[in-house]
């Protein structure tokens, strides 16, 4: 087994490596068919060990010892539980039909052999991120995760807003890091390893403990190593305020979209909050923050994207406010359900990116939906497993998202920890939010008249196969997925992986409530979260369906509020004017003031013309003329003689 | 086998004897003999060590393949080298990085090519044998001997204001080691008569006195770091010094001040380290933050690396300071390094300055269009600049986090800033170099990396992602040491 655990990471490395280093050679057809080729026997493997997995065999070893230091080993190895093969089946299964619905997307680019290069060295790097059993190795997949996302973003360089949107998400990100970093050092520090069975295990005896960061102010060791390994959840995970970086992302070629900036990369931070359940557990303080965090990304993202018009922005925003989601369940001691949702997410929302990006292919790479409309028709498979994907987002009973959205909310009803009744406002109000901006993007794109020109028009046709396909298998789970509800949430399915104290009971509340996936789809329709959906489903046909018209009204009407939405918030121009133009600012001052004035200036340049002005005083002195030396020696002599006379 | 043999020796001179013939070989008459015996000579300089790091001890903590002969036996001087886990990894660095310089210097240096290949070669004998020296006087010695070759380097190929980065490079560092040499001396009447190192190792002394050692030893080692506020030569010598001269500043020289603070400041005066060690952290993180800061708005390629440079060099002397295991040994690895890493950028823009003859940023643009391979490994290099997991960057800025955590939490706290700000100033002169639309005629004119610069900097790769993956191998050599180190700095000398 062990073999097999290392075959599902390296395998895609070795597609990186073979199409990075010598697609030039292989050529575009035996990059693609090698690269598909490794990332399915990595899904086959992974799928293997899954089944063993499920069957009770879980694991936990090393490697490679990475470096010794004293008592404290710090090693490269894997810890398999069904947390870890879950994730692994996701993120396998997600890659091989991202990976294959780029033949279609990336035909005839330039940049073909690298892109696969790069996706593989994602699937490599996400899964070097899941299945590790400590801190360092999951620290190294966390910023390989961000580099690939880096080299995705800008991966047309030649596009301006692209290399500015890699740069400002690696930055972001960094950001996160550097939080997440210090909260390593800190379990470090307390713990003396980096192993999480040791950790874990020694948490309990930690729980008490505090320390003075500020002098005088006591705080929780657990809260500030929980609250320093959430930034950088926040920046994986794209939580306000570190937010920024995602929609910008869009920039980069649609597949990736799909793949890291929607279903996995950024599910990371939930991952990591959801393995790192026991330590979490102990600091109410930081699952408060996490709740509201969560809240206010979930409801205020949603809202932006109500007036997206780029299709690909309307998903981006989609996908923080559903990140957001997960992030509530977590704060709610719900991680079942957040890497529940995680998954569901996962596939509804590839369905939605690799759909949007059917679109774009067939519109000729146009992505404002206000120039499309009527694509139905023209684009049957497209419009079906989207419309599926939508049902589901928009938590219809019945499709994966209902289950995982609807148990989340019941869950945030039930926490009873500071913050809870504000997340459970927002996770409910979101409800409506989604349900119109997903239809809404429906309808504009698909139904209605046609507002392409008419050479775009008479060329729509639905996409190849390679592009079809995937939607159609990714379409499959967006529907049944959900049902393994019982089996993953409501079972013992993450006994091993996941603790939850007794105190924080919500999943407990929620499990004695449960009454199989038909019970939970009937009384669905007593709860506010189906009307609601029903209602901005409505809502949305009402708008862009029914009176056309009244959307450019409301706008009017509502004038710096959809200013407001339309800018994001402001949150960009107020980040690039305080922190990019700040920092610049300090940088030239410093170096102007500081290094050129200040060090070299006055003390170097200036002892220079110190010794410069002396050796032009004292050089009178070495005149060369034998009677200047010769006053010289009888000055001194009677001075030497009139102080031994004064003073003896 | 091979008792007694002079190995040690062999790896100090025979680089020295290769660049006088070099020297020798005279003008530009036979420019090719000159490449080709410079790169022989250095090459078999770089096997000849190689068995100071097969047939070195890993457990022991005290010197190894030591040889001492009498020098001037009236001054009690001698010839006294041996090396242990501190030392013999700068050697096998600067053995390693010699021939890469050889090579970069290959085609680009057209005027007297022998001299040039000559100091370099002897230069690196001449480093080799300061980190190898057990006796103060030869230390000394090597110590401004090493000044000389740079000095010629910057001075005669350098650029347009070369000789005032020349002398610039050439007081500063001198101002400094005078007052090495004071201490030297005062240590010796201290010690009745010694200029053995490891008997100043041993030396009592009271508080006053290792102060003010401590300060005169810092002012030899912070130029030569640099630590801030006496970083200003630096830039200056890297803009102006030729492409060779730059990564050997960079990847070697710089080490030889921190070499010393291990070698002298620490086991010579621990409790005035220990008593100044808050001043010394306080000092290296303004080297973090405000370098960092400074870096990031530079114009000029080599500046910004040279900042850079300053900026990490600063983990170095935190490591130091921290005085504890992870700090120490963290800090040695940020120097090996950095020695890979900040040649290999400084090889990246000569690259480019060979082709354009600009250092400006502003000069460039959309490199990546006609250049894609050379794109690729300055990818690999800006990501190891910025500390990125896997690559050889990010071990010791790790290591050392780790460490400071553990003495005061602040600390960590702006230490880590260097995630942020190293990937700020790094990417976003890569971005603006590299990535976009062609920028201009030249831009469009350019041509990807030849043979010669594809193997240099793939060495460069593989050295830079080896260490990154798997640094056991050179954390191992130095645990010994390091550990005997703070255990020595526990005992008080008061």
């Amino acid at each position: 087994m062990e073999k097999l655990y290392l075959l599902v990471p390296l395998a895609p490395l070795m597609g990186a490596i073979i199409a990075g280093l010598f697609g030039r050679f292989i050529g575009t057809i035996w990059s693609h068919r090698t690269t598909i080729l490794l990332v399915f026997i990595s899904l086959i493997a992974s799928l293997v060990i899954f089944v063993d997995v499920y069957q009770g065999n879980t694991y936990n070893g090393s490697v490679y010892t990475w470096m010794v230091l004293g008592e404290i080993h710090f090693e490269i190895g894997f810890l398999i539980d069904l947390l870890t093969a879950t994730m692994m089946v996701v993120v396998t299964l997600v890659s091989l039909m991202v990976h294959i619905y780029t033949i279609g997307y990336m035909h005839g680019d330039p940049g073909y052999q690298r892109f696969f290069s790069y996706i593989s060295l994602f699937t490599f790097s996400m899964l070097m991120l899941v299945m590790s059993n400590n801190f360092l190795q999951l620290f190294f997949g966390w910023e390989a995760v961000g580099l690939v996302s880096y080299l995705l973003i800008g991966f047309w360089y030649t596009r301006p807003t692209a290399i500015y949107a890699n740069l400002k998400a690696f930055l972001v990100n960094r950001v996160g890091d550097f939080g997440f970093l210090l909260g390593i050092a800190l379990v470090l520090m307390y713990f003396g390893t980096l192993d999480y069975e040791i950790v874990f295990a020694h948490a309990n005896h930690m729980a008490a403990h505090s320390i003075e960061i500020i002098p005088g102010q006591s705080w929780m060791l657990m809260t500030v190593i929980c609250l320093l390994l959430f930034v950088g959840a926040m920046g994986k995970s794209a939580q306000f305020p570190l937010h920024v970086w995602l929609p910008d992302s869009m920039e980069g070629p649609t597949p990736i979209s799909a793949l890291i900036h929607a279903a996995t990369m950024v599910t990371a931070g939930i991952f990591m909050v959801a393995r790192m359940s026991p330590l979490f557990e102990l600091s109410e303080a930081a699952l408060s923050t996490i709740l509201v965090i969560g809240g206010i990304t979930t409801l205020f993202m949603a809202l932006v994207a109500v007036v997206q018009n780029d299709i690909k922005r309307v998903v981006a925003f989609s996908t923080l406010s559903q990140l957001g989601y997960m992030t509530v369940a977590l704060g709610a001691s719900a991680y079942s359900i957040a890497i529940f949702h995680l998954m569901t997410h996962a596939f509804f929302k590839a369905v939605l990116f690799l759909g949007a990006g059917s679109v774009i292919i067939a519109m000729h790479h146009e992505q404002d939906m206000r120039q499309m409309g009527g694509l139905k028709k023209y684009m049957p498979i497209t419009y079906w497993t989207m419309f599926i994907a939508a049902l589901a987002s928009a938590g219809v009973p019945g499709f994966s998202g209902f289950f995982s959205k609807d148990a989340i909310i019941e869950a945030v009803k039930f926490a009873n920890i500071p913050g809870a009744e504000f997340a459970h406002f927002c996770v409910l109000a979101t409800v409506f939010v989604t349900a119109l901006y997903t239809f809404r993007l429906m309808f504009m794109t698909f139904h209605g008249e046609t507002r392409m020109d008419a050479h775009t028009r008479d060329h729509l046709h639905e996409s190849p196969r390679v592009v079809t396909v995937p939607l159609i298998v990714l379409a499959i789970p967006t529907v049944a997925a959900g049902w393994l509800i019982g089996t993953m949430v409501f079972g013992d399915y993450f006994a091993g992986a996941i603790k939850i104290l007794p105190a924080h009971g919500a999943i407990a509340k929620l499990e004695a409530e449960f009454t199989g996936v038909i019970g939970m789809m009937l009384h669905a329709f007593s709860t506010a979260p189906f009307w609601l959906s029903l209602g901005g489903i409505l809502t949305a046909w009402f708008l862009y369906l029914y009176k056309t018209e009244l959307p450019a009204k409301i706008k009017r009407l509502s004038g710096p509020i959809y200013t407001l939405l339309d800018r994001k918030y402001y949150i960009d121009e107020i980040y690039s004017w305080l922190f990019a133009g700040g920092t610049r600012a300090l940088g030239t001052a410093l170096w102007k003031i500081g290094d050129v004035k200040i060090i070299d200036g006055f003390f170097v340049n200036g002892t220079a013309r110190v010794v410069a002005l002396t050796a032009s005083v004292t050089r009178r002195f070495q005149s060369g003329y034998i009677y200047h030396y010769a006053f010289t020696m009888i000055v001194g002599v009677f001075i030497l003689m009139s102080l031994w006379l004064f003073y003896f | 086998m091979l008792v007694g043999f002079p190995l040690l020796s062999l790896v100090i001179w025979l680089p020295i004897i290769f660049g006088l013939i070099v020297l020798a070989i005279g003008s530009d008459r036979n420019p090719l003999l000159a490449r080709w015996l410079s790169l022989v000579g250095s090459i078999i300089g770089f096997i000849v060590a190689l068995p100071l790091y097969m047939r070195f001890d890993p457990t022991l903590s005290t010197m190894q393949f030591v040889e001492k002969y009498v020098w001037f036996e009236r001054l009690n001087v001698h010839y006294h080298v041996g090396i242990d886990g501190i030392s013999m990894p700068l050697i096998l660095l600067n053995c390693f990085i010699t021939p890469l310089i050889v090579i970069a210097g290959w085609e680009v240096i057209r005027e007297r090519i022998s001299q040039y290949l000559g100091a370099f070669l002897i230069m690196s004998g001449i480093v080799n044998g300061v980190f190898a020296s057990l006796d103060a006087v030869l230390f000394y010695t090597f110590w401004e001997a090493s000044l000389i070759p740079m000095f010629i380097i910057i001075g005669v190929w350098g650029g347009p204001n070369r000789v005032y980065a020349a002398i610039k490079f050439f007081l500063y560092t001198l101002l400094g080691s005078l007052l090495m040499l004071i201490a030297l001396i005062y240590l010796y009447h201290v010690s009745g008569g010694s200029f053995s190192i490891l008997d100043y190792h041993q030396l009592p002394l009271a508080m006053t006195p290792q102060i003010l050692i401590f300060v005169a030893f810092l002012l030899a080692f912070a130029v030569k770091v640099p630590m801030w506020p006496v970083h200003t030569w630096l830039p200056d010598a890297h803009v102006e010094a030729p492409t060779g001269g730059s990564v050997v500043l960079a990847a070697i020289l710089l080490k030889l001040g921190g070499y010393g603070f291990l070698r002298f400041s620490l086991p010579i005066a621990p409790d005035a380290s220990l008593y100044l060690a808050d001043l010394m952290i306080l000092l290296s993180l303004v080297a973090v933050v405000y370098i960092g800061l400074v870096a990031l708005m530079q114009q000029d390629m080599k500046k910004l690396i040279a900042y850079s440079s300053v900026s990490h060099m600063g983990f170095v002397t935190l490591g130091f300071f921290l005085l504890n295991d992870l700090g120490i040994e963290g800090a040695m690895v940020q120097m090996i390094s950095h020695g890979f890493i900040s040649g290999a950028m400084f090889l990246c823009v000569g690259v480019l300055y060979d082709r354009l003859h600009s250092r400006q940023i502003a000069d460039y643009g959309g490199v990546i269009n006609k250049m894609p391979i050379f794109a690729a490994f300055f990818m690999l290099f800006a990501m190891a600049n910025s500390g990125l997991p896997g690559t050889s960057g990010f071990v010791g800025e790790f290591m050392v986090i780790m460490g400071t955590i553990q003495v005061n939490f602040w600390y960590a706290f702006f230490a880590a800033m260097t995630l942020i700000l190293g990937a700020s100033y790094t990417l976003w002169m890569y971005k603006r170099v590299i990535f976009g639309a062609v920028a201009n005629a030249n831009v469009e004119a350019l041509e990807d990396i030849s043979k010669r610069e594809f193997m240099l900097l793939a060495i460069l790769a593989l050295a830079v992602l080896w260490l990154g993956v798997y640094p056991l191998p050179l954390t191992e050599i130095m645990q010994a040491t390091i550990g005997n180190l703070l255990e020595h700095m526990t005992i008080s000398k008061l």
